[in-house]
């Protein structure tokens, strides 16, 4: 495991260089006013990877989302997605690259006021060629992958929060994207819920061969779900590893937040 | 509180240009309509349709009332023969558009708000923006056409029902015949006081469409938040608009002198 808690330098800090790396974040500074939020976070998630990215709540797990999908900008440093620069992209290049990743939000994020059809076919009706016939065909599909696919009329507010979880990774699957960003899949839900989507995010990673980044704090979820793990602390990535050298970590921090310590170097949310 | 408003103010001409911007690369890259036209006739059907009983009924009674508080006075002058010339002014030049003006502003300034603003709250904006839809082009572009090429629509519609309630009344009040007053109300008008308050309606409409979208995608802090940009809006958007009528009025007069 590489840990760079208390230090500067990443391994992983390859500028300009890709490794046919899906994403990759390189000392990405972000701060809302005089609040900063990243401080130097580099990171990077190869094809096929379940990347969890862990840390307490508010400390900027999202926001990584949020650069890649270029919704937000960082203040200094690059993010690439497939070797192409997010950060100084124009918006039609970068909307043509948010049509590759698909993001499944902590809420859903699903249009309320259009059923769970509708919701799916929004992305296919505007932005593809698609024929009516076609949409519905891929609708059904992606749905059926979710196990929801009797749900199609329903409008989201008849759904529970697990469902609509489904639907909305079932939206954020209609255009095949190449990455696959989640964010707090399981947070709010039930045990079995939570593990169903747990599963789920392992089979579609599998079935179609996306990469996926995962924002979690639900340690069991991430453990069973992660072919890689990095740690968010304090605005920086301080450990990166297999979820065994996370099992496994020396370093305090990374201990006591996998193991729910009270006591040790990490507070509670002020 | 005069750098917020600038600051306001800059945003929503940004907010502009990005939607068009939006729209043309949809047109140019696309070669697709800027947005789908059932996306536009919904809102057309909703700001348009939907508005003529309030704007009609509200008119009418406008109309009727001006006619007889001007006859009333008029009357002492042995003048009351110009009442239709005063309300057909009166309500082609200015009464029509602002009233209109206030009443959308009120009844789709509020609701298209309110909507964006839940939209915003739930993340549903950032979502079709995470998508790469363009959420300007797929939400603001078809209530921006609606309001601003269904105002002028709308203002026909107010100034004819006012000149039928002054119609009425007059009759009944004064002994002006239908035919007289419809007569006078034509040849009282001349082109520019068409012109200008057709000018005004788009520009009205332009404004509370714009005003009540960005109100609406700048929302933070919940249900309360939602709340707080509609009721701004509704007056952001009066106020705009009556400043706006003051500065044309003062340009055109000052053009015609």
């Amino acid at each position: 495991m590489k840990s760079s808690s208390g230090h500067h330098n990443h391994n992983h800090n390859h500028h300009g260089v890709n490794h046919g790396r899906v994403v990759e974040l390189s000392d990405v500074h972000l701060a809302f006013g005089a609040q900063e939020i990243l401080r130097g976070v580099s990171l990077h998630a190869d094809p096929g990877e379940r990347l969890v990215v862990l840390g307490k709540s508010g400390g900027g797990k999202s926001t990584l989302l949020r650069l890649i999908l270029g919704i937000l900008r960082p203040q200094k440093g690059s993010v690439e997605f497939k070797g192409l620069e997010v950060t100084r992209m124009g918006r039609w290049r970068l909307n043509r690259i948010r049509q590759k990743i698909g993001m499944v939000y902590q809420y859903s994020a699903l249009i309320s006021s259009l059923t769970v059809k509708e919701n799916l076919a929004l992305p296919l009706e505007e932005l593809t060629e698609k024929s009516a016939q076609e949409i519905d065909q891929i609708v059904e599909e992606k749905l059926e992958m979710v196990n929801m696919a009797d749900t199609w009329d329903k409008m989201p507010s008849e759904l529970s929060g697990g469902m609509r979880k489904r639907v909305g990774l079932a939206r954020a699957l209609v255009l095949d994207p190449e990455l696959i960003l989640y964010d707090e899949p399981s947070a709010g839900l039930d045990p079995v819920t939570s593990a169903v989507i747990d599963e789920l995010m392992i089979s579609l990673s599998e079935k179609i061969g996306a990469t996926s980044i995962i924002v979690t704090h639900e340690m069991d979820s991430a453990f069973k779900v992660a072919t890689k793990m990095a740690m968010l602390h304090d605005g920086k990535i301080i450990a990166e590893g297999t979820p065994s050298d996370f099992q496994n970590s020396s370093d305090p921090i990374v201990s006591q937040f996998i193991h729910g310590n009270p006591v040790g170097p990490l507070t509670a949310e002020a | 509180m005069i750098r917020a408003a600038l600051q306001h103010l800059s945003s929503v001409v940004w907010l502009l240009i990005e939607t068009v911007q939006e729209m043309s690369d949809h047109v140019f890259f696309r070669r697709r309509m800027p947005f789908r036209p059932t996306h536009f006739f919904n809102q057309a059907d909703r700001t348009g349709v939907g508005s003529v009983p309030l704007v009609t009924l509200v008119s009418f009674f406008l109309g009727l009332t001006m006619a007889l508080l001007s006859g009333y006075v008029l009357k002492t002058f042995g003048q009351e023969r110009l009442v239709p010339n005063l309300v057909a002014i009166a309500f082609t030049r200015e009464l029509g558009p602002l009233i209109t003006g206030i009443m959308l502003a009120a009844r789709m300034g509020a609701a298209f708000t309110a909507e964006l603003g839940t939209m915003t709250v739930a993340e549903e904006v950032e979502a079709i923006e995470a998508m790469g839809i363009g959420p300007r082009r797929l939400l603001i572009g078809p209530r921006l056409a609606a309001v601003f090429l269904l105002m002028p629509c709308l203002v026909v519609m107010s100034d004819v029902t006012a000149l039928l309630g002054g119609q009425i009344i007059s009759k009944w009040a004064f002994n002006i015949s239908l035919l007289t007053f419809g007569d006078a109300a034509i040849h009282a008008l001349y082109f520019r006081d068409i012109a200008g308050g057709t000018i005004k309606s788009f520009m009205f409409g332009g404004i509370i469409g714009m005003v009540a979208c960005y109100k609406g995608l700048i929302v933070r802090g919940g249900a309360a938040g939602v709340g707080d940009a509609t009721t701004s809006s509704v007056v952001t958007a009066i106020t705009t608009v009556i400043a706006f009528d003051t500065l044309f009025n003062i340009v055109q007069t000052a053009l015609i002198a």
